[in-house]
């Protein structure tokens, strides 16, 4: 670790989006920062460097974004997919101050892409980062490093000094020792817990052995847990997780965007017993994408596959992993260890129930099944062009939802009612805004727009 | 030629590497606002041996797509994108390089060979001057400069016209051998409008731009230092072109005898260019020689380094040989230059120039492409 850990005004406690908008902030406002990142150099940046785009509201076109996305869509948006779970003034202060966030982005030296080329219809809503996530992080830390903020890697936050709402020192396991590093002020901004295989087991039971995790391996919650322990109000709760079906093969951590599946409406999905379990046709994918998470971890063994035939190659974004592939279904459902006499029937059955219709992938068309449990609403064409095509399907955990309870100045808000000098920011409190579902690129407006004030309030209380 | 586990490294063939990268790559997509690479693998589902060898060319090695990728080791998957496609680039550069036996040579042994080369061409042209009866290191200083009391003109222009159109010859070769690859028809190049569009990206090096930040050579720090000490090279090189064309012209349609007075048009045209060529070559392989040796393909040092040697050595040959014409050693800077400059041609379609030819038609297809619409895959 280079440099040795020194007492500071703000400590920030995290190495992703939110963590290095708070440690900026709070250095804009004169305060001596040190920020401290569990994972090694190589790692630093959390789930923030898989991400691609955050979601800005816009009252008029921008060099970024078309056309507008005003303050009321973009709440109704919100509200819409987490089914009115949100606290509308943090909500709608978010919103607001998505609109100034590109801008200050840029002046740290963050590059977005001009227009998207169209693999995503999201050029009115996001403004997607040039190179993503990590480039946007790498300009974060190099801005860290030429204003002077102090950085350390490898160093993981095992436990908090809080008493009676006041923070005092932080407990860092650096270099197999444990060193104490004391702050006017804390930012926690150490995203979730979905790195913890033994917590997920403990809110999920067996089956989250079966999970894979997108991001992070070191998202491990424990500074989450430390505070609630030390009496931070909780907000949601453990079981709660933003989970997509992802291949199987992907790696167990860090597999991020090129493990996801897109061919689920274009085909049919069947369980390990091969049978269909769900309408793969019931809503556009990506709307539809963040349920099949779910949808596949309630199946026996958590496993799941999307079987398309040849029509339908070309028409998705293309996956890393190539699909397993057989000139019949037999061979195919061999391919998959599955039985192959139930696939053959359940795609049979599936084949005689599709009604005549125009297929049309781009809007909610008229190809539907007839009589069929459960039946498949658009998009359903017969699978009968050989050679077929199979994905294997595992629940993919993008984030978890456990958080702490803040109000408008990111103030980390404790059971007794007494003030802290605790800021959170990121995952670890979006749950306040995003109580359930997911707007994509709502993840990093909310640590944007959240590290800058935990980092400018935090400054403030600290050298007052 | 698939990979069906993307951690598995594809052993020794780069283009099994590859492809396993751009298969990642185009499932991922975050860096199609960097260059040319992305967009034209966005066109494919697929990536066949010739698509690697183009994308392949059509990469400036400007490293951006490294630093950025989430999946750059130590990540399991291993990306990197500038180091698999110098490796990818360097099978081209021999696979397409005509004659092949000359090509192998070379590849083994860039500096060596090209050193070599040139001490050889200089001691066989000393050789011919004495078996003509010239005295190369003149008891007398001749206050004309005359260069042909030591070697008639219709030699010199001999040996470099014939190394010249074999050079010519030997690149044409090369050119239509990667055209070929690309699968495309020759008349296809001759498109003005991706022609014109593909000159400009040439003549301005876009792609190592990075839209006016510069790109991340020789590190993680964006810099214009690549673009500007390439352009010296290039513009320099050019000018120097330049000034012997115009000295030819001037000898065979005005019958003008060189030495040229220090400000006539072929002394100040070389004399610009060599300076260019002197600090261009210079800044280029002190950048390399700092570069990041994560994104770079250490086999190709050698290589890199003779063309940036031959280089330089040819335009400071040039530049003494014009400040010393008067004097004793006028002759002897002679053969020195004339060897150095045989050299850097005869060397020029088996080394690290060829990226020019190959750069350049690769962006000359990309441009064709662009004026195709973009094919279905992956938009819905
Ligand atoms: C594959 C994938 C793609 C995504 N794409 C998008 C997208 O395009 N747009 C979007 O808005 N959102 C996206 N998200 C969600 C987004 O990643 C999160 O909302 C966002 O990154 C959260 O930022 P954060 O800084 O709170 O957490 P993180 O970026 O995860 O950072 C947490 C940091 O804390 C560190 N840390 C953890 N514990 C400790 C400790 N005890 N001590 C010290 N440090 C610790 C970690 O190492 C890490 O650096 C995506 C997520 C995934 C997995
Ligand atoms: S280089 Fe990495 S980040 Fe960039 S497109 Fe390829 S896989 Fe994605
Ligand atoms: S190194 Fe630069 S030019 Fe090459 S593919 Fe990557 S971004 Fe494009």
């Amino acid at each position: 670790m280079p440099g040795a850990l020194q007492d500071c005004e703000v400590l920030v406690v995290g190495g992703g989006n939110a963590a290095l908008c708070a440690a900026l902030s709070a250095r804009e406002r004169g305060a001596s920062v040190t920020l401290l990142e569990s994972a090694p150099k190589a790692f630093r940046g959390g789930n923030s460097s898989h991400t691609r785009n955050l979601r800005c509201m816009h009252d008029a076109p921008t060099d970024l974004l078309t056309d507008a996305y005003p303050e009321q869509e973009y709440y109704g948006d919100l509200w819409r997919v987490t089914g009115g779970q949100t606290d509308e003034a943090l909500a709608r202060l978010t919103i607001r101050d998505s609109a100034a966030c590109t801008r200050w982005m840029k002046a740290y030296g963050v590059r977005f892409q001009p227009a998207l080329g169209g693999t995503l219809h999201l050029g009115r809503t996001n403004a997607f980062f040039l190179g993503g996530g990590k480039a946007l992080v790498n300009e974060y830390y190099a801005a860290a490093q030429r204003l002077g903020i102090q950085v350390h890697y490898d160093a993981e936050v095992v436990d908090l000094a809080i008493d009676d709402g006041a923070f005092d020192h932080a407990v860092v396991c650096a270099g197999g020792e444990k060193r104490r590093i004391a702050a006017r002020a804390l930012v926690v901004a150490s995203g979730g817990f979905e790195s913890n295989l033994a917590w997920l087991r403990q809110a999920w039971g067996p089956a989250a052995d079966n999970f894979l995790i997108r991001g992070t391996r070191y998202n491990m919650g424990k500074v989450l847990k430390v505070l609630i322990d030390r009496d931070a109000e909780k907000i949601g709760d453990p079981t709660q997780c933003h989970a997509v079906a992802i291949d199987a093969r992907a790696p167990k951590f860090d597999g991020g965007i090129v493990t996801r599946i897109d061919c689920v409406s274009l085909g049919i999905v069947v369980n390990r017993d091969g049978e269909r379990f769900y309408d793969e046709g019931e809503d556009f994918w990506p709307k539809r994408y963040a349920i099949w998470g779910r949808l596949v971890a309630q199946q026996p063994e958590q496993i799941a596959y999307c079987i398309i035939d040849s029509r339908a190659v070309g028409r998705f974004m293309p996956s890393v992993f190539p699909p397993f592939g057989a000139d019949s279904i037999e061979g195919l459902a061999s391919q998959l260890n599955l039985p192959a006499e139930r696939v053959i029937e359940t795609v049979r059955a599936f084949n005689q129930a599709v009604r005549p219709g125009r297929f049309d992938h781009a809007v909610l068309d008229d190809c539907r099944t007839r009589g069929l449990s459960p039946e498949k609403t658009h998009w359903a064409r017969a699978i009968d062009a050989p050679p077929y095509y199979g994905y294997p399907l595992r629940p993919g955990i993008t984030f978890t939802y456990l958080g702490v309870k803040v109000n408008e100045r990111a103030n980390v808000l404790m059971k007794n009612g007494s003030p802290s000098n605790i800021y959170a920011a990121g995952e670890i409190m979006a749950g306040n805004i995003l109580g359930k579902g997911y707007l994509a690129g709502f993840g990093m407006t909310i640590g944007t727009v959240f590290g800058r004030i935990a980092g400018q309030e935090a400054a403030i209380h600290a050298r007052r | 030629m698939h990979v069906d586990d993307p951690t598995a490294d594809g052993a020794n063939d780069p283009l099994v590497n590859g492809e396993r990268i751009m298969r990642i790559c185009n499932a991922c997509r975050y860096c199609e606002g960097y260059c040319a690479v992305f967009p034209a693998m966005e066109r494919r589902l697929q990536f066949t041996r010739s698509d690697l060898n183009y994308l392949a060319n059509l990469c400036h090695d400007c490293g951006e797509c490294y630093y950025a990728c989430q999946y750059s080791p130590p990540h399991e998957f291993n990306v990197n994108v500038p180091k698999s496609f110098a490796e990818i680039r360097a099978r081209t550069y021999r696979q397409y390089a005509w004659p092949a036996p000359l090509a192998a040579m070379f590849a083994r042994n860039g500096l060596a060979v090209s050193l070599v080369l040139a001490l050889m061409l200089v001691l066989a042209l000393s050789a011919a001057t004495l078996v003509l009866g010239k005295d190369l290191v003149a008891a007398t200083p001749d206050p004309a400069g005359d260069f042909y009391r030591f070697m008639p003109h219709r030699v010199m222009a001999g040996v470099l016209g014939g190394v010249f159109l074999f050079v010519a010859l030997a690149l044409a070769m090369g050119f239509i051998r990667f055209w070929r690859d690309m699968g495309e028809s020759l008349s296809e190049f001759t498109r003005p409008d991706a022609l014109r569009r593909a000159l400009g990206d040439v003549l301005t090096l876009k792609y190592l731009d990075g839209k006016g930040a510069g790109c991340t050579y020789p590190d993680e720090r964006r810099s214009q230092a690549r673009r500007w000490f390439h352009h010296l090279t290039f513009y320099g090189f050019a000018l120097c072109f330049a000034a012997t064309v115009v000295g030819t012209i001037y000898h065979y349609a005005f019958g003008w005898k060189a030495p040229y007075g220090y400000l006539s048009l072929p002394v100040v045209l070389g004399t610009s260019g060599g300076v260019g060529l002197l600090i261009g070559p210079a800044g280029l392989l002190w950048l390399k020689l700092r570069s990041d040796p994560q994104t770079s393909d250490p086999g190709q040092l050698g290589m890199d380094v003779a063309f940036i040697a031959l280089l330089f050595a040819t335009s400071l040959s040039g530049l003494a040989l014009l400040a010393l014409r008067d004097s004793s050693v006028c002759g002897l800077l002679l053969v020195v230059h004339l060897g150095v400059v045989s050299a850097l041609f005869l060397t020029l379609p088996y080394g690290k120039a060829v990226h020019g030819i190959y750069r350049s038609a690769a962006l000359v297809r990309c441009a064709l492409e662009k004026s195709q619409p973009m094919p279905d895959a992956g938009l819905d």
